[in-house]
């Protein structure tokens, strides 16, 4: 019978981990700029690629 | 990638300049910057996009004063012993690959701990460290690369940007707090009775309960404030009844879940402020790289070179003082009125008066703040201080230090007064009604109006259609500071154009000949017969046959007006206006052309292209039947004639006006209840731009500095101003369909509302529909109104 109770906080638990990582992740100043690490992202393999070819 | 391009900026040079490893390059500074970056194992640089980079400016010894201590600490972010943080607006950051090498400064400097850019603003923040590099080294090696920093006045005083992030935080807060709750509430919508779900039900709703607290009294926030703001200055503005509406939602449904007596509203409500901030969030659309709120300091450097005793030493431009001597060089701005008292100036004004041609001063002459020094090294005697100069004086004009009243009642306030009066009386007549027949009915139908006609689609109304259209003009390079700037260009009744760099155009006039083909020796003859002649065309026809050998002539007569005609050993030559030489005169374009004959036999005419904007006519004739039209420039009034073939008859032509004359006419015409629009270029123009109801800039470049201004428009777009105008008038009219749309969803609310019947999941169904439903029509108008008038 209790075990709704559980279930219910779990999930509010679950939802406010959530939550607080969003919130976390907006202070930290992840969504000021939403363009530049879309392109990092791709730069950093290309710079692998690179070191590879120059050791061959 | 052709040969003939240079393999680093694309630039088209000859095959035979620089060339390395079978790559060639338009000049020693790509050469270097290839060089620099193959070196450092960087080369593929060049795979990522072709012909990225920029040409190095010649850096000479520039940056001196970044050596020095009080200015290097208010420009750096962060700095201890070890390390120094500073973040630096570089505006040639334009593609993936900027992004790429200025992010791997650490290899070009090992000292260079590490570097971040920010795209969007332009931005590149590098973390140093200070014991074995410093600040010049760093922007030194910037420039060697191409990415030259933009250092000026601007950034010694503000220092401390603070990120506005609680609009995200609210958004995130209300979608967590919407999902939840439509999840706890979606067992009581089929209203079944079974035996668990009663158990529970008190559980649920007090989660809800809780779930909403967030909402209420932190993200909607604002709409509290801003109601209360409202009626202390006795405007009903859209926010009245909004607020109304949540707080009314609020309390009835906490009284319901804490007597037990029903499930309350807390999906609509949380729904309701989710919805509202997600309109917020999409009118907030900021083009973060432009700036609409420069002033001349961001035009002026921080520090320049003073001499004392014949010591050059760099200074801090606010000390410099009337009566210092100043060394200027190659590409520098003046930064104060003074005189030139060593070298030949060549001074580009086109940041103050949009005129590209450069200005020569001698010795002696006189020169002003704001004009760039485009040749060798000058110097100068200082006569006022920065802030007394001719130009910056403007600044101190009430014009910018009164803070902007905000007397704009935007599109939505004004229809808000009815609304929120005609809710209230549709509250007050159905309650009574109530009240008479089944009073226990009253107060539940009450509450159930307020609620019902929360004017949620009326507030989504106007963000999404702005918003929209904002990110439009944004496609067809129109850049406004925000979306309110489109309801005032939607009133202006009144455009007044600057002339020098607006309708006409930054670039070099070019000279083309038609007619009869001319033989070397009379090419020789013409180029001997204007150079004689002081005229402005005559020295423009003169510098354009550069090649051409110049002889002494004989005989020279001038006519005022007309022309020149030249006797030469037994040959004559006339030249100049089609009726001097032709003696008649049919000509009906406005370009203006020189006509020659020799020897009395008609040759040909050399025609000046028109130096005004293309579209300049289609422009004017678009907007003469809708605004009133006005030039105001400060040039003298040579091209009025000119001027006038071009444009509509009524348009007003007022010339020699200073950049305080401007401000004043502008000021003038709002007495007379004019809205004004000012499109203006330079430095000279800000004090009109600002006190204009709309101030709009036309920019060659949007990279460069454009002063305060409510939006930005790129040149090759000034043929559509016309357009611009008439969708801001569009976007209105589609906001005022949106209303009719939603006053049609409030009447079916109301109905429910006033019989008494307004259920939980009724409230949660009419209220997301009609504001999506909203969205969605005013998102499909904008799209098809704007594709039709812009393509």
């Amino acid at each position: 019978m209790s075990v709704i109770y559980l279930l219910l906080s779990v999930s509010v638990l679950v939802a406010l981990v959530f939550l607080v990582i969003f919130l976390v992740s907006v202070k930290s100043g992840q969504f000021d700029d939403v363009y530049t690490p879309s392109v990092r992202m791709l730069f950093d393999d290309e710079l692998v690629k690179e070191k590879i070819k120059t050791k061959n | 990638m052709s040969k003939s391009q240079c393999y680093h900026c694309g630039t088209s040079c000859d095959t035979k300049s620089f060339v390395k490893e079978d790559k060639y390059f338009c000049c020693n500074g790509c050469k270097t910057v290839y060089e620099l970056l193959y070196e450092n194992d960087m080369a593929c640089y060049y795979d990522f996009q072709s012909n990225p980079g920029a040409i190095p400016t010649e850096i000479e010894d520039r940056y001196e004063y970044l050596e020095k201590q009080e200015i290097q600490e208010k420009l750096l972010e962060f700095c201890d012993e070890n390390s120094h943080i500073v973040n630096l607006y570089i505006p040639h950051v334009h593609c993936s690959s900027c992004i790429w090498v200025l992010e791997n400064l650490r290899k070009l400097n090992e000292n260079i701990i590490s570097s971040t850019v920010d795209f969007v603003k332009k931005e590149v923040r590098i973390h140093y460290n200070p014991k074995k590099t410093n600040l010049k080294e760093v922007v030194l090696l910037l420039c060697a690369i191409g990415y030259e920093p933009y250092i000026s006045l601007d950034n010694l005083e503000k220092k401390d940007k603070i990120v506005d992030r609680s609009l995200h935080y609210k958004l995130g807060i209300a979608g967590f707090a919407f999902g939840n709750v439509m999840f706890l509430s979606f067992p009581e919508y089929f209203e079944v009775s079974e035996f668990w779900l009663e158990k529970y039900k008190v559980v649920f709703r007090w989660l809800m309960l809780i779930f909403s607290l967030p909402v209420v009294f932190y993200a909607a926030q604002g709409y509290f404030v801003s109601a209360y703001k409202g009626l202390s200055n006795k405007i009903l503005n859209i926010d009245v009844p909004i607020a109304l509406g949540i707080l009314v939602l609020f309390v009835r449904s906490s009284v319901e879940v804490i007597f037990d007596l029903g499930s309350g509203f807390f999906d609509s409500l949380t729904g309701l402020v989710f919805f509202l901030l997600v309109g917020k969030y999409f009118q907030q659309k900021t083009y973060s790289y432009l700036s609409f709120e420069r002033d001349y300091k961001s035009y002026f450097p921080i520090a320049v070179t003073k001499i004392t005793n014949s010591k050059e030493e760099s200074v801090q431009i606010q000390d410099v003082e009337a009566g210092d001597r100043l060394l200027i060089r190659n590409q520098e701005l003046i930064p104060v009125d003074g005189i030139l008292m060593k070298g030949k100036a060549q001074i580009d004004y086109s940041f103050v008066t949009g005129e590209s041609q450069p200005v020569l001063k001698e010795s002696g002459d006189k020169i002003f703040a704001g004009g760039k020094q485009l040749e060798g090294i000058i110097e100068m005697e200082v006569l006022k201080s920065v802030s007394q100069s001719y130009l910056t004086q403007l600044w101190s004009n009430a014009a910018f230090n009164e803070k902007p009243i905000s007397n704009f009642r935007n599109v939505t306030d004004a229809i808000s007064k009815h609304f929120t009066l005609a809710v209230l009386t549709i509250a007050v007549l159905s309650t009574t009604f109530w009240l008479l027949n089944d009073p226990s009915k009253a107060l539940n139908v009450f509450t159930a109006v307020l609620i019902i006609a929360c004017p949620c689609a009326i507030a989504l109304a106007a963000p999404f259609t702005l918003g929209n259209m904002l990110r439009i003009f944004g496609q067809n390079k129109f850049y406004l500071k925000n979306s309110q700037v489109i309801e005032k260009l939607a009133k202006i009744n009144t455009i007044l154009f600057d002339k020098t760099g607006t309708i006409t155009k930054n670039r070099k006039k070019g000279i083309r000949y038609s007619g009869a083909t001319l033989s070397y020796n009379e090419k020789i003859l013409l180029k001997s017969s204007v150079r004689t002649s002081n005229h402005p065309l005559s020295r423009l026809l003169y510098e354009s046959m550069g090649e051409v050998e110049a002889i002494t002539v004989d005989e020279v007569k001038e006519y005022a007006g007309k022309g020149i005609q030249i006797k030469f050993k037994k040959r004559s030559i006339k030249i100049g206006s089609e009726s001097f030489v032709l003696k008649k005169n049919h000509s009906t374009n406005f370009d203006t052309s020189i006509h020659v004959s020799i020897d009395n036999h008609y040759k040909g005419k050399f025609t000046i292209r028109n130096s005004y904007r293309e579209g300049l006519k289609e422009v004017m004739d678009g907007l003469k039947s809708i605004f009133k039209l006005a030039i105001i420039s400060g040039d003298n009034d040579g091209e009025r004639k000119k001027l006038e073939k071009i444009l509509p008859e009524n348009t007003r032509l007022l010339f020699n006006k200073n950049p305080e004359d401007k401000l004043n006419y502008v000021a003038q015409l709002q007495k007379d209840n004019s809205e004004v629009a000012m499109i203006g270029d330079g430095l000279n123009d800000a004090g009109a731009l600002m006190q204009s109801n709309v101030g709009i800039v036309v920019s060659e470049n949007t990279n460069v500095f454009s002063p305060a201004c409510d939006a930005i428009l790129d040149a090759k777009e000034f043929a559509k101003i016309p357009v611009f105008f008439e969708l801001s008038k569009r976007a209105i009219r589609i906001i005022h369909y949106c209303f009719v749309l939603s006053f049609f969803y409030n009447i079916i609310g109301l109905y429910f509302a006033v019989t008494g019947q307004l259920e939980p999941v009724i409230a949660a169904i009419l209220m997301p529909f009609s504001s999506i439903s909203v969205v969605v029509f005013t998102t499909i108008l904008t799209n098809i109104t704007s594709k039709k008038l812009l393509s």
